[in-house]
């Protein structure tokens, strides 16, 4: 993928970089492993679990269909219960409604808890070149915060790093001592420094979980407590959606919220599942419903059902290329196998190496809770990708004389016959990194000495 | 057309034929067996702590020991003695940081996952269960539900603001290594009052 244009750096290259250092790439597969283990052990404690899914899917797949009702609904319940409701487009207009009421406040300061929308939507940068102080406060977010990175896991930000980075960052920052790697340390750094940022900003940003039609409130999921700690201290609350984060009726929640934190973390569920549907006295809530493209989503019949998407992360936990590759090489706010079919709606062109960072093997469908068909929509926007001209045209011609060959059995034959003898008089012409890309990291096989075409009409008898 | 009208009208135009929403009917029946016990052994899974008692006496010995050591403690249940009134829905966090401990009552538990459910009402302030360093909730043996379907389908009000709890403040986003107490509060201890 690397000759497409327009792009610094694609998945496969970006993944090279990542692999460089062996001991962390296997310590990044083995820790989201163990997370995909714990994710199993609690689904197995659910005898109801296969049940649940279907109808997390059920419910989400009815939400879908009734869209547009659904939100209506919403929007008039919670400005019943005082909340003001703002609709933004695309991600500049989500932005600039955030900064209207920042400004409007005359606020310069403000801190966030986790939404992958306002990453999706880059907030933080507009914010800042505006001159707003944006502090995340999610641990894993003000990590990657501090040292200038994107979060590289929907769910665990800065599972790419390693304590030591860590320790590294927080002695830069908050000035903890110099080669301490205790966890506990420098959480207790973190808890410090954030408590002070929460009980002086006058304006907090959440994301939302869940939006409720029937009742017009907005369920928040943290095991840290930073959304409450910045929501509640705050005198503004802005909550940032997309769309498709509706669902009907409050009792769906039970459904949601057995299946959320199991299938994320193997938690029962997380610790805090806060509901608000009404401004605490003298406080402004606000909830910004967002598109970004999600219609457009909506109208693709074979790649609509990726809205029903919770973003528990377990697609990226079981991800062979995830595991080995790291969030970052997705250069995306979402990665992961469930960002690969999201991000091509967004940008077929900027993202149309994703959906081929897959061995299309089906380990994210069947942990996916909400039974999105994941690696079935993987497959289907390559051929999106093909036919709209963004797949590298070497790939294209090598996939056609791949065709051609195949179709013609006794070209087939005389290219293994040549194929075989080249690789026995020139290995070095297979073994070679820059002219067999496959051999990078892998062995070649031993060639054999005659076709099994062959070997098979000598020996029948 | 204002964004409102083009999301609603690209949303009407391309979302699929009406699909019939499921019927939350599980084939699995809830286990009531043992709920005191399970739920205790759920609240442990999860780094809280369930202490099982017959009155509110033992409640009670914990805010007067709690605030003989000097430390600030508010309480919220007419049961354990004078309340803290001082504590309203709109006190600002810079009052509320110094709480050590703070004693709540919640509306009941779920046994599947050591859950409590609370509302704005039962905080007094929806800052206190985060902003506390240690935390203490009562509720009666005789309110437990097994799960999340029976826990939906008892909230009567949601209110302004509703919680479920299910222990202390936790994080494990260095190197998947579990802290407990990241934001909130350090400790969770859950009296099941029989």
């Amino acid at each position: 993928m690397s000759e497409q244009v327009g792009k610094s750096l694609w998945h496969a290259d970006a993944a090279e970089v990542f692999i460089a250092d062996e001991p962390r790439t296997d310590w990044h597969d083995e820790t989201l492993w163990f997370v995909r283990s714990k994710r199993d052990k609690a689904s197995m404690q659910v005898p109801e679990w296969e049940e649940l899914r279907e109808l997390a899917s059920g419910i989400k797949d009815h939400s879908l269909s009734n869209l547009d009702n659904y939100l209506k609904e919403f929007e008039e319940k919670a400005t019943a219960n005082g909340i003001t409701v703002h609709w933004a487009i695309d991600a500049a207009e989500h932005n600039e409604i955030i900064l209207g009421i920042l400004n409007r406040h005359g606020f310069n300061k403000m801190v966030k808890s986790k939404s992958m929308l306002t990453e999706e939507c880059h907030l933080n940068a507009f914010l800042e070149e505006n001159g707003i102080d944006v502090v995340d406060t999610d641990l894993g977010e003000r990590i990657v915060q501090f040292r200038q990175e994107t979060p590289s896991h929907i769910v665990l930000p800065a599972i790419h790093l390693k304590k030591q980075d860590v320790s590294d960052t927080f002695h830069e920052h908050l000035g903890t001592e110099k080669g301490n790697n205790d966890p506990q340390y420098l959480t207790e750094a973190a808890r410090g420094h954030l408590r002070g940022k929460f009980i002086s900003s006058p304006l907090a940003i959440t994301g939302v979980n869940f939006a409720i039609a029937e009742t017009g409130g907005f369920v928040v999921c943290t095991n840290e407590g930073n959304a409450d700690m910045g929501a509640h201290a705050a005198s503004v609350h802005i909550a940032c959606m997309g769309v498709e984060k509706i669902i009907p009726k409050a009792k769906d929640l039970a459904v949601f919220l057995r299946l959320l934190a199991r299938s994320a973390t193997g938690q029962p569920i997380t610790t805090y599942s806060s509901h608000f549907h009404k401004p605490r006295k003298g406080q402004e809530m606000h909830v910004v419903i967002v598109d970004n493209g999600r219609s457009r989503q909506l109208g693709r019949p074979d790649f609509r059902n990726s809205l029903k998407c919770i973003r528990c992360a377990a697609c990226f936990n079981t991800c062979p290329v995830y595991r080995r590759s790291g969030g970052h090489s997705y250069h995306t706010a979402v990665a992961g196998p469930i960002g690969s079919i999201l991000n091509p709606n967004l940008d077929m062109k900027a993202n149309a190496d994703l959906p081929f960072a897959s061995t299309l093997c089906g380990s994210c469908s069947n942990v996916c809770p909400v039974k999105i068909d994941i690696h079935q929509q993987l497959w289907k926007w390559r051929q999106v990708l093909a036919e709209e001209g963004y797949v590298a045209p070497s790939k294209k011609v090598a996939m056609k004389g791949m065709a051609f060959l195949l179709s013609n059995p006794r070209l087939y034959r005389i290219a293994g016959r040549i194929g075989r003898s080249m690789m026995r008089a020139f290995p070095g012409l297979m073994n070679n990194r820059k002219m067999n890309p496959w051999y990078k990291q892998r062995e070649m096989p031993e060639a054999p000495a005659q076709s099994f075409r062959d070997w098979f009409k000598e020996n029948k008898t | 057309m204002s964004s409102r009208e083009r999301i609603l009208s690209a949303i009407t135009a391309n979302k699929p034929g009406l699909l019939a929403a499921p019927a939350l009917n599980l084939s699995v029946l809830p286990d009531r067996t043992d709920m005191v016990a399970r739920y205790v052994r759920a609240l442990e899974l999860i780094a809280g702590k369930a202490v099982v008692v017959s009155s509110f006496d033992a409640v009670m010995e914990d805010v007067r020991a709690t605030r003989a050591a000097g430390h600030y403690v508010v309480n919220t249940i007419a049961a354990l003695g004078p309340l803290s009134d001082e504590v309203t829905t709109d006190t600002h966090a810079d009052t509320l940081e110094p709480i050590y401990k703070a004693f709540l009552s919640a509306e009941f538990g779920v046994v599947e996952n050591g859950a409590v459910w609370m509302t704005e009402s039962q905080m007094q302030n929806r800052l206190v269960p985060f902003i506390c360093q240690h935390l203490v909730i009562c509720i009666r043996a005789t309110d437990l539900v097994p799960n999340m379907h029976e826990a939906y389908d008892r909230i009567r009000e949601m209110e302004g603001y509703g919680l479920f709890l299910a222990g202390p403040s936790k994080t494990a986003d260095i190197e998947q290594s579990l802290v407990i107490g990241a934001h909130g509060a350090r400790s969770l201890v859950v009296y099941v009052v029989e």
